[in-house]
């Protein structure tokens, strides 16, 4: 099982067993976490579960589809290359140990 | 080899071995009206059945539903989201080139849609869309008793959403109506299509007249599709297709959205309470209202290739009744109170705009509608009381109200 940490924008941290074939997004909302509301559930409507994967990982995570570019220009917080929405990165056994980070707000 | 027998326009098949089978007409109008026992049936028999009547399977189990209807490599839209195969006859319209179709050509006609429908645009929306709120709810304040399907679901949409699409023609009856005529036609060829058919015979040509480039104004939702054509990233004729998907899919929804509401809130004055005294429950009270009235109740896929459902062989040219409104009550999912209504629930995933590629490309100005209503009716409003009968109008894909005569008790 994937492990997976979210950094918030106030620095705390919180490390999340997910599961293989997830989203980012969908470990986030299972664990609770308030930095990810995902209003839209996942349909890439809403740009609400926006992140930012740590520079580390961002060769792994691949990069995003032109659609996902559209949508985050909805996002509230500023978009920076390492923008994702989170409900787009599927979670495979090579991205164990994932960090993103999350933005101020996503409303 | 035997000419493949045909139900509905669409394959006939032979039930995997061990599936269950349920003898009954999902499309019945008294299952229509009140369809919770038969959701719950559903539910019970397995996480998918064969339903004999029409030769379909169908899912109400919310894992297995949503599973299916997600996955669209498997289970594809291009052959229509209704009963009939369009590969083995002639659709009763030319299809919708988003909603039935399927990457890639999906991608490209999706991409134009989510743009115009996104968060961003949708944000320069809120305060018209709150001004007329107040306004109307105003007035119907002052009126006290309301009959609220037309009063206020039908005609807070059609004072907002053919201007935000730069509609120049407005005709309240013709666009509920062809929404209801569009979701009507995914049934099987039963009074209800018939009607709809009918109805549509005498609306459609008013309705592609109205989404023509030349009627729209040049600020609106529908001038941005258009000017996806100017750059060529879509065809003319497709813009106008495009517009008119916005018109079957996003007011009869809307309105069925916004009465489904006020019905909760009459039944549920507790929960009323609760978001007068607290109103940023207002968004969640949405997604609660939409699962646990599922306004667009049941949607289909076919099989594009042989594959399977919780362990069932599928045959390709399956047709499969994916029962949204069964999913979105499944205590399996939502708990053993999955069948009261809770404002603050909070039910991500539900199913009420669809799963996948395909969910709902306007559910965020649908959101937003609502949101305007009930925000402007829980400032002015102590109590939504019944004020008489509320029966629900049988649909074969919408759970709508017929009639809703109310009281609102002023604040």
């Amino acid at each position: 099982m994937p492990r997976l940490t979210f950094v918030e924008h106030d620095g705390t941290e919180t490390t999340l067993e997910a599961a293989t074939g997830d989203s980012v997004m969908e470990t986030a909302v299972a664990g609770g976490l308030d930095g990810i509301v995902a209003e839209c559930g996942g349909s890439m409507m809403c740009a609400t579960c926006h992140c930012y994967v740590d520079d580390a990982w961002i060769e792994r995570t691949g990069t995003r589809s032109e659609s996902e570019d559209d949508m985050l220009e909805s996002a509230v917080c500023e978009v920076r290359p390492t923008s994702r929405l989170s409900c787009q990165i599927v979670l495979t056994p090579e991205l164990d140990g994932l960090v993103v980070h999350l933005p101020e707000a996503q409303v | 080899m035997r000419d493949m027998e045909l139900i509905e326009g669409h394959r006939a098949i032979t039930p995997p071995e061990g599936m269950p089978v349920w003898d009954v007409d999902p499309f019945d109008t008294d299952i229509l009206r009140d369809p919770e026992a038969y959701y719950g049936e559903l539910r019970a028999r397995g996480p998918v059945v064969y339903i004999p009547r029409w030769s379909v399977l169908a899912c109400g189990q919310y894992e297995t539903t949503r599973t299916v209807f997600s996955d669209h490599e498997n289970f594809v839209s291009s052959r229509g989201v209704g009963l009939n195969d369009f590969h083995l006859g002639e659709p009763w319209r030319p299809p919708s080139i988003i909603l039935e179709v399927d990457p890639p050509e999906h991608t490209r006609t999706r991409r134009v849609m989510s743009r115009a429908l996104s968060p961003k645009v949708v944000k320069t929306l809120v305060a018209m869309f709150a001004e007329t709120a107040e306004r109307l709810v105003e007035e119907l304040v002052a009126q006290h008793r309301i009959e609220a399907v037309e009063d206020l679901a039908e005609r807070f949409p059609i004072s907002v959403f053919p201007p935000a699409v730069g509609m120049r023609d407005v005709d309240q009856r013709i666009l509920v109506d062809y929404g209801a005529c569009v979701f009507n036609a995914m049934g099987p060829d039963n009074a209800l299509r018939r009607a709809a058919l009918a109805r549509n015979a005498q609306i459609a040509p008013w309705i592609m007249a109205a989404c023509a480039r030349e009627r729209l104004t040049e600020d609106g939702i529908g001038a941005m599709i258009y000017a996806d054509a100017d750059t060529g990233e879509i065809a003319a004729d497709e813009a106008s297709l495009l517009v008119r998907s916005l018109l079957s899919a996003g007011v009869d929804t809307t309105v069925t959205g916004i009465g489904n509401a006020l019905h909760c809130f009459a039944a549920n004055p507790g929960e009323w309470d609760r978001l007068r005294a607290d109103p940023s429950l207002v968004r969640p009270a949405i997604e609660e209202v939409l699962r646990y009235t599922s306004p667009v109740h049941t949607f289909g896929r076919t099989a594009g290739r042989d594959s399977q459902i919780a362990g069932f062989p599928v045959v390709e040219g399956t047709k499969i009744l994916c029962v949204l409104g069964a999913a979105n009550l499944d205590p399996g999912k939502w708990g053993e109170d999955a069948g009261c209504f809770r404002i603050d629930r909070r039910p991500m995933g539900h199913m009420a705009f669809g799963a996948g590629i395909h969910g709902c490309v306007g559910q965020n100005i649908a959101r937003a509608e609502m949101e305007a209503v009930l925000t402007a009716l829980a400032r002015k409003v102590a109590r939504i009381e019944f004020d008489g009968a509320a029966p629900w109008r049988p649909n074969n894909a919408i759970h709508a109200l017929d009639k809703l005569p109310l009281k609102l008790i002023p604040a």
